[in-house]
């Protein structure tokens, strides 16, 4: 683009000014599928390349070629950008002390539940870590339960007991949200049973960490899901740091999809949507058909382990920018929707600005709504009564609250 | 006679909302609690002393047992950079990395590998990062390291094993950050179970602990890490488990805590002093198992009447067998039921931590329960 100099001097003349009006950014002349999707034109499929699988004890897996259409990228980027701005936006809560507690934020490792939710459906079930927030909007939660939720206020999904960690969404087969390391893996793997059990033809996905992959509880659920061939896939997200241990000092074998040595695996870039899209449709298959599949998801976090990390004593802020620039799902998404002429860039501001405005209005709906009332301190404890419990015993003698 | 009240949501809610008011207000008794009491100043009075808070007076402690004794090690979830309490600042450095290492994220296989390390006479100092994820390793705790040496006769033992984990409230901590879980391990005979409650206390009961023949869990209170600053000698000291410190004398009632809730108990009695003239006696149990049954004993003996409080449950708190144990020994000189001021049967919350614990109002009002019966 000209120099401010040079505009002033072009607009004095007709021809200048007739050069200036020209569009800054022009994509010319470069065809980038065969099939390209033109405006207006919303479900034409094309075809996207992503980077090859790479497998363990696999004879057949995918093609690193992914169809999708338009329709379907602007909705991912549309879902990765809200989660995005979600996520941002509840580091700043967090920093206004409205959220308090503990929160790990999942910005940069977007693409895999939006890539995850492109293939499957809401009788498949994913059970996850304590970084859960946006694995629960992809499930079909909505924003203002999330944001209600990690202020503690009584609309949020968890009626506000719960916390950052601990989102559930029954209906949709999210079973969470749960705080202690690699605690859920045995449970997904449970869950699984149980779809197998009902005939179902759905799968499990079991979602943890690489710092969790070490934990002895997940071997023990791999080797009962091989035995039993249960639909379950282990989905390692690996974002390369066990909070501030990098893999390579805490797994010999940092080589996740390898680990389940007999059950096969597959590694993918969990940074590209399309990747992750195309692998877990193969996963869900595969999974109903053979028995367990561990998928490694090799991404990363750009925020710190949880909100008390800075995330920088272990990595190099190099480190960090570096994979933003070359990585970045949702720059990725937005490149592609550019260069493919998938949308104006004034359709893709709007797009922003929508989630923006999402995102405001759940905090702003959020703050006003009240906490939960105190006596839900004893609710839930056990089942209802006259099960159980009466009474809850009161630190005060004499004393006591009702359970219920 | 006390009357059994139920209390409905409306007169909880007004109660809570008098407990705020309270606690902006007034002051020393607050919510929150300060630091209120200070270590034993009579322990190894004459050292040179150094401002420490309680991570600083830990680590001094560990660096001294990793001087003195050529097998030590550290070892845990993230400690080589200094661990997420800063209570390892600086030891890989002096000790090497040999010495002071990161371990992988499993409980359960970090305590089988420093039962395996302590058996063959290593001294291994494991830190559990928090408290409350010391369940996966609660078999190989209980299982293993308590029982080893009566199982095999004496032939071998785990002496030199000692498991660090930070427990407690902190404010935030919430259902997997807050948990209090030593009634669980004092359950356990074969082992040791040691709480802090000042910088001096933890050093001498660490050093104690690290150098005690049997297995120990160090349970550290995580609210105290940096909030609690004092004189702490610098160097070579212990102080003896089992044995409880009268922190206060009294004569109208003994109150028994341990850790955090000893500073909290403290603003209760002086609240009580101050008010209605009741005069104290406060002990800090410091070792939970083996606990000092005969200084509570003596101590109810001569006031006739006991309040026990502690963060953890009520139902099967530790307090519960204190509760047992003295009313047993002492049951003729008891002027009033002995109680205890516990957190409630529930999960540790998040949004209602503040309602949950047993704060200085609680336990004031059980004190005034308990001198006017």
């Amino acid at each position: 683009p000209p120099s401010s100099l040079l505009r002033s001097l072009l607009a004095r003349s007709q021809v200048g000014g007739a050069l200036l009006a020209r569009p800054a950014a022009a994509t010319t002349g470069r065809t980038f599928a065969t099939k390209a999707s033109k405006a207006g034109d919303d479900d034409t499929p094309f075809e996207v390349d992503v980077a090859p699988f790479q497998v363990h004890k696999l004879e057949s897996f995918p093609e690193p070629k992914v169809e999708t259409t338009k329709k379907e990228v602007l909705a991912f980027f549309r879902d990765l950008f809200r989660m995005r701005r979600m996520e941002i936006a509840a580091d700043v809560l967090y920093k206004g002390k409205f959220i308090r507690g503990f929160c790990h934020l999942y910005d940069g490792q977007e693409a895999v539940c939006v890539g995850m939710e492109a293939s499957i459906n809401y009788e498949d079930a994913i059970i996850t870590s304590y970084r859960d927030h946006c694995t629960y909007l992809g499930r079909g939660g909505n924003m203002y339960e999330v944001v209600a939720e990690l202020l503690g206020r009584k609309d949020g999904c968890s009626r506000g007991i719960g916390g950052s960690m601990h989102m559930y969404l029954r209906e949709n087969n999210f079973y969470g949200g749960n705080g202690i390391v690699g605690a859920q893996v045995p449970l997904g793997v449970g869950i699984a049973f149980q779809q197998k059990y009902n005939k179902k033809r759905n799968c499990t996905f079991t979602m943890y960490g690489d710092g969790a992959a070490n934990q002895g509880q997940g071997f023990e659920a791999l080797n009962i899901a091989a035995l039993w061939d249960l639909p379950v896939v282990y989905v390692c997200e690996n974002n390369h740091f066990g909070m501030g241990t990098a893999e390579g000092r805490a797994s010999k074998s940092p080589e996740f999809y390898k680990r389940g040595d007999y059950v096969p695996g597959i590694k993918v870039d969990g940074m590209d949507v399309f990747a992750v899209k195309k692998a877990v449709a193969f996963a869900k298959e595969f999974v109903v058909e053979n028995g367990p599949l561990v998928m490694e998801m090799d991404t990363y976090r750009y925020h710190g382990h949880s909100m008390s990390d800075p995330g920088s004593t272990y990595r190099t802020r190099d480190e960090v920018s570096g994979i933003r620039r070359e990585r970045d799902p949702i720059e990725r998404v937005r490149k592609l929707i550019v260069e493919m002429e998938l949308a104006t860039t004034a359709e893709i501001k709007a797009i922003e600005k929508e989630c923006r405005k999402e995102v405001d209005d759940a905090i702003e709906k959020a703050k006003a709504c009240p906490e939960p009332p105190v006596d839900w301190l004893t609710k839930n404890i056990y089942s209802s009564k006259p099960n159980s419990f009466e009474f809850v015993r009161g630190t005060e003698r004499g004393i006591q609250h009702e359970a219920y | 006679m006390f009357s059994r009240k139920v209390l409905t949501p409306s007169l909880f809610s007004r109660f809570a909302t008098t407990l705020v008011q309270r606690s902006v207000k007034t002051t020393p008794v607050s919510l929150g609690s300060p630091y209120a009491i200070r270590g034993d100043p009579s322990v190894a009075s004459g050292q040179v002393k150094e401002k420490m808070n309680l991570f600083t007076a830990i680590n001094s402690a560990m660096s001294i047992a990793m001087e003195n004794d050529p097998t030590a090690c550290i070892f845990g979830e993230d400690v080589a950079f200094g661990g997420v309490f800063r209570c390892t600042t600086g030891l890989r450095e002096k000790f090497g990395e040999k010495r002071v290492f990161n371990t992988p994220l499993c409980e359960q296989g970090i305590a089988g590998f420093a039962i395996g390390m302590a058996s063959m006479g290593v001294t291994a100092i494991a830190e559990m990062q928090f408290a409350d994820y010391i369940f996966p390793a609660f078999d190989q705790i209980v299982n293993e390291a308590a029982k080893y040496r009566f199982r095999s006769g004496g032939e071998f033992n785990v002496g030199s094993l000692t498991f660090r984990a930070p427990y407690g409230a902190v404010g935030h901590g919430a259902l997997y950050h807050s948990q209090s879980p030593e009634a669980y391990f004092c359950h356990t005979p074969g082992l040791k179970v040691v709480v802090p409650s000042t910088p001096i206390e933890a050093k001498g009961l660490l050093l104690a602990s690290i150098r005690d023949k049997n297995p120990v869990i160090f349970l550290e209170p995580k609210w105290l890490y940096r909030s609690a600053v004092e004189e702490v000698p610098i160097g070579d000291y212990e102080i003896e488990l089992g044995k409880a410190r009268v922190v206060k004398e009294g004569s109208d009632i003994t109150i028994v805590g341990w850790g955090a809730q000893l500073h909290v108990l403290a603003d209760a009695c002086e609240k009580a002093r101050e008010d209605q003239g009741i005069s104290c006696e406060l002990i800090d149990l410091r070792t939970l198992l083996p606990w000092d049954r005969e200084t509570v004993a003596q101590s109810v003996k001569k006031t006739g009447r006991l309040i026990i409080s502690h963060e953890a449950p009520k139902t099967c708190g530790f307090s519960a067998e204190i509760s047992a144990a003295i009313q047993e020994e002492c049951f003729l000189h008891l002027e009033a039921p002995i109680q205890r001021v516990c957190g409630y049967d529930t999960p540790f919350p998040l949004i209602f931590e503040k309602f949950y614990v047993p704060d200085a109002f609680k336990n004031l009002q059980a004190i005034n329960e308990t001198v006017n019966y």
